[in-house]
């Protein structure tokens, strides 16, 4: 039974994720990650069938940096923002691999003119592990949504 | 009745195929007549891929405009097609995505039908004890969903409601036929599905897939991070009547600035460069120097080639302002491991979250609502002029005026 010192670690780091995005600080988003990492956004469908792509998938913190730097500069889409709402981990296992780590999600989008939707529901699939100063870092955030649809597009990542 | 003289009697449409009127955007009578004379009509529709069927019973559930359909794998290979309808009072027959099956029992009363749409039991047909159950007269055989005509093309599955529609090829013809089996040339796998709510007309988004003009216009993804595409040709191909297009950008592969960096030229800008630009190497897969290909199919396909990306676009409306928009994310089944991780990587150009293409997302969204009291005035679609001929060029509207041109037609409007 892992302890209540990594229950609260990756608690910790969900929440501050959550704040970095949905306070549109994305500069420091990819900080959360390891050099070398795997984010991707897919449906639980994929998923369930062993289909690996996604909507946005990346193998390197340098990937998540251009995310956000053609999010900032280059891609076309209304002022939106999100407030993600992640319920309490659960640490699946522990050992020298790292963390896996599962957490449920809501994201709420609000629109410029105030129009809100529930954007987004489904789990948080994580490997954790710390980086130099100790602190924990993705190895690895699959970001697995129930609905296979997604409305209008996905600019800011979830 | 809602069809193209009905709809004429209350709005106005310039001669031609350079002008498009916003109500066409907006009219919900005009979409009751397109799923009749457009969907139903005689136009062949993408349903599904081969390998989604690949058994025998294996079946796979869609939509032709509005219309729910069945596309099921039958004796010896066969293709077949029906709409989603139980005969009986119109329950879907199947209210699954796919599965695999022997035959369909309708849910509610547990009518049965073969894998080919027939009607083949009803459930207590002779009544109970002697009471009840169906007239005497009843004929199976006289009721049952409509049919599909149903046929593939590299690993495409298409269907078309119209018995008097041409052959599949012939529908698509020859110049397209060969776009489409230049990259379609052998066993597909699935590697990634996802649906996108486009909330606009689903005419914008068949406007959009043509629209070779907006490319670089819109989608500024390229030119920001100075990724220096050496694309010395390019063009337009589009099908003798005008419904079909492919475009294709020749070249030699893209070029980052990364490369002048590793060669020691210092950018101007260092923090317009990308990070990691691994996901744009060029791996050419089809022994020419086609980089990108865009087959847009009428009345709302596209099959697309960006780079090592491959994928599926299905257009389904939802309402006369809003659409899902299918993504099939697609590699060959024989991907070495390399090119199948060139492939998740490069799917972060096209999808909902594309970097080329999420403003697509947006814009027929800008449109629908920028024309929100505009019903009578009018779209301007005259770049390249004034027909639907091929074109050597990408800043023509060729493409869209030829979705118009075949739309006027099957509307008759
Ligand atoms: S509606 Fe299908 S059996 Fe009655
Ligand atoms: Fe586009």
């Amino acid at each position: 039974m892992p302890g209540m010192d990594t229950l609260y670690q990756v608690s910790a780091l969900n929440t501050a994720y959550a704040a970095t995005i949905d306070g549109d600080r994305l500069e420091d988003w990819p900080g959360f990650f390891h050099a070398d990492c795997l984010y991707k956004i897919t449906t639980a469908e994929n998923v369930r069938r062993g289909r690996l792509a996604g909507i946005i998938y990346a193998d390197s913190r340098g990937m998540l940096e251009d995310r956000v730097a053609a999010i900032r500069r280059a891609n076309i889409f209304e002022t939106h923002a999100y407030r993600h709402v992640i319920g309490m981990a659960s640490i699946l296992n522990e050992d020298a691999d790292g963390i896996r780590a599962e957490a449920p999600f809501l994201v709420v989008r609000t629109m410029r003119d105030g129009q809100m939707t529930l954007f987004a529901a489904g789990r948080y699939q994580d490997l954790l592990r710390p980086d130099e100063t100790g602190a924990l870092r993705f190895a690895e955030r699959v970001v697995i949504c129930d609905s296979p649809r997604f409305d209008t597009l996905v600019a800011i990542p979830l | 009745m809602d069809d193209g003289a009905t709809i004429l009697n209350t709005h106005h449409w310039p001669a031609g195929i350079s002008r498009v009127p916003f109500w066409v955007y907006q009219d919900p009578a005009v979409l009751r007549a397109e799923q009749k004379r457009i969907f139903e009509g005689p136009v062949w529709h993408f349903l599904c891929l081969d390998v989604d069927i690949e058994n025998h019973g294996d079946y796979r559930t869609t939509f032709i405009g509005d219309m729910p359909v069945v596309v099921v794998r039958g004796e010896a290979g066969a293709l077949h097609g029906f709409e989603n309808r139980c005969a009986h009072r119109g329950a879907l027959i199947a209210f699954n995505d796919d599965g695999n099956t022997k035959d369909f029992t309708c849910a509610y009363h547990a009518w049965r039908y073969d894998l080919q749409g027939n009607l083949c039991s009803v459930a207590f047909q002779r009544g109970v004890g002697g009471k009840g159950g169906m007239p005497a007269e009843f004929d199976l055989r006289q009721h049952g969903p409509r049919k599909l005509r149903v046929d593939s093309i590299g690993g495409l599955v298409f269907g078309t409601l119209d018995p008097a529609a041409p052959t599949l090829e012939a529908f698509l013809s020859p110049p397209i036929v060969a776009k489409i089996k230049r990259v379609f040339n052998r066993k597909l796998e699935v590697i990634g599905r996802f649906t996108q709510h486009l909330p606009n007309n689903w005419k914008m988004y068949a406007e959009n897939i043509r629209d070779t003009y907006h490319a670089s216009l819109l989608h500024l993804f390229f030119t920001t991070f100075k990724i220096t595409r050496f694309d010395q040709a390019g063009g337009v191909t589009i099908s003798p009547d005008g419904a079909h297009h492919a475009s294709a950008t020749i070249g030699k592969g893209i070029e980052t600035q990364s490369v002048y960096k590793d060669q020691g030229i210092r950018s101007d800008n260092e923090e317009f460069l990308l990070r990691d630009d691994s996901f744009l190497a060029s791996n050419p897969e089809f022994g020419d120097d086609i980089q990108l290909q865009n087959v847009a199919l009428f009345p709302g396909t596209m099959l697309q080639q960006l780079y090592n990306s491959l994928a599926v676009r299905q257009t389904v409306p939802r309402g006369v302002d809003g659409m899902d928009l299918h993504w099939t994310f697609v590699g060959f089944a024989d991907d070495t491991p390399e090119m199948r991780k060139m492939r998740l990587k490069q799917a972060n150009l096209a999808g909902p979250a594309g970097y080329v293409s999420m403003e697509d997302g947006c814009i027929g969204n800008f449109v629908q609502r920028g024309v929100a009291a505009a019903s009578d005035e009018i779209a301007i679609v005259e770049m390249g002029g004034y027909e639907s001929e091929s074109q050597n060029t990408r800043a023509t509207e060729a493409s869209v005026r030829g979705f118009w041109k075949n739309y006027r037609r099957l509307m008759e409007i």
